[in-house]
């Protein structure tokens, strides 16, 4: 049975308190016993303790998928891009490298790419993703659009993102302010520090920035 | 805000249709990799069993070429051989060594010496009525070249003689699955 087709994923970092009870829900699922599918970032770590909680956002053209020589991530037809096939999955991390939001997660000890699937097994029976039912401040919320729209009438959904030259229209969306230009998030834009932020006149769109990890 | 309906975009935004061979051959969503899947096992299996009639056909055309009729050959006069003695003779060719057996006056036996366990030569025992394989300790009986001991599974292969004028003819090998 396929995830409803009008119950969407929205992520609102403004509202995400950096608790981890995300993670500590998702990691306490039988179907991945003890390794979390979802990780919070830090959004400027050296001024602000905000966080971002980050799922896999289900790309209509997931990256992951693409670069797979083995063919292993597969996307169902509801639009969920799941875990890595065990039988295909030669562990050979292209998928973890070519995210752009570093969702796949390589379990070395078990050879196999383990992913967040939205919670499949739930959502797929018309429940909500762990993550979403765990969360305090509703930060991650899956519901219908109008939920999100009667719920949260100072935000809009976006689902477009940059990162570098391509474009990412993803299934989940995440939440920004109603009265930002901005129609898409750049993931890069975190990543190093330019020194010329256009959105430092708007903090709550600098929210909604990924900041990965410099390595 | 956005269409929804975009599970099949493709990162250079160009329809399915333009896009490269294996990018259709390896897609991402599930209902097209199964149809693919059964579509490239369906095309394995076709061919698959296609080349193996045609290799059919093969082996039956070179089998049909090569089949030669043993032609007929002298071994020995009847009087070369007394009662109960055996003699070596190679037939069809050189290369098959044979056993020609005078079991009684008028009666002659020939069989291929090479046993069917693993070609060893076999040694005539007449006064047991058996052939002997020393290799591996196997048995034929004498008046049939059926294996009768030790690990041989099928009889020796059989010479058919003619006897004209007192001489010994080979005319045929009659191989025998049992």
């Amino acid at each position: 049975m396929p995830v409803p087709q009008d119950q969407y994923f929205f992520i609102d970092p403004n509202r995400c308190i950096g608790c981890e009870a995300c993670v500590q829900a998702c990691s306490e699922c039988d179907t991945h016993k003890g390794h979390s599918m979802i990780h919070l970032e830090y959004l400027n770590r050296r001024e602000s303790p905000q966080t971002l909680p980050v799922v896999c956002m289900h790309c209509d053209s997931p990256t992951c998928a693409e670069v797979c020589p083995a063919d292993a991530i597969k996307r169902t037809e509801d639009g969920v891009v799941q875990t890595a096939r065990k039988p295909r999955c030669i562990a050979c991390n292209n998928c973890v490298l070519a995210c752009p939001f570093g969702v796949p997660k390589m379990d070395t000890r078990q050879e196999l790419m383990m992913k967040c699937d939205m919670c499949y097994d739930r959502t797929s029976e018309g429940k909500r993703p762990m993550c979403a039912t765990v969360c305090p401040s509703q930060a991650l919320f899956f519901g219908t659009r109008e939920d999100i729209e009667r719920l949260r009438p100072r935000s809009r959904a976006v689902n477009e993102f940059h990162f570098g030259l391509q474009t990412i229209h993803t299934k989940v969306r995440m939440m920004v302010p109603r009265e930002s230009p901005a129609s898409y998030i750049d993931v890069s834009d975190a990543m190093y520090d330019s020194g010329e932020r256009s959105d430092e006149q708007d903090p709550m769109l600098a929210a909604a920035r990924f900041a990965l990890p410099i390595i | 805000m956005e269409d929804d309906n975009s599970t099949t975009a493709f990162p250079d935004g160009r329809a399915e249709q333009e896009q490269p061979k294996w990018r259709r051959d390896f897609p991402i969503d599930v209902e097209a990799d199964e149809y693919g899947s059964r579509r490239d096992f369906t095309r394995f299996m076709v061919l698959t069993s296609l080349a193996f009639a045609c290799g059919q056909v093969w082996i039956a055309l070179l089998s049909f070429f090569r089949t030669r009729r043993p032609t007929e050959q002298r071994i020995a006069a009847v009087d070369d051989l007394q009662d109960g003695q055996a003699m070596v003779f190679h037939y069809p060719t050189n290369r098959d060594p044979c056993l020609l057996i005078r079991q009684s006056e008028n009666q002659f036996l020939a069989y291929s010496s090479l046993c069917t366990h693993l070609m060893c030569p076999v040694r005539p025992e007449l006064e047991h009525d058996r052939l002997h394989c020393p290799c591996h300790e196997g048995y034929f009986d004498l008046a049939t070249g059926r294996p009768a001991a030790g690990p041989p599974r099928r009889p020796l292969p059989r010479i058919r003689l003619r006897i004209d004028r007192g001489i010994v003819y080979a005319t045929d090998v009659e191989e025998r699955t049992s």
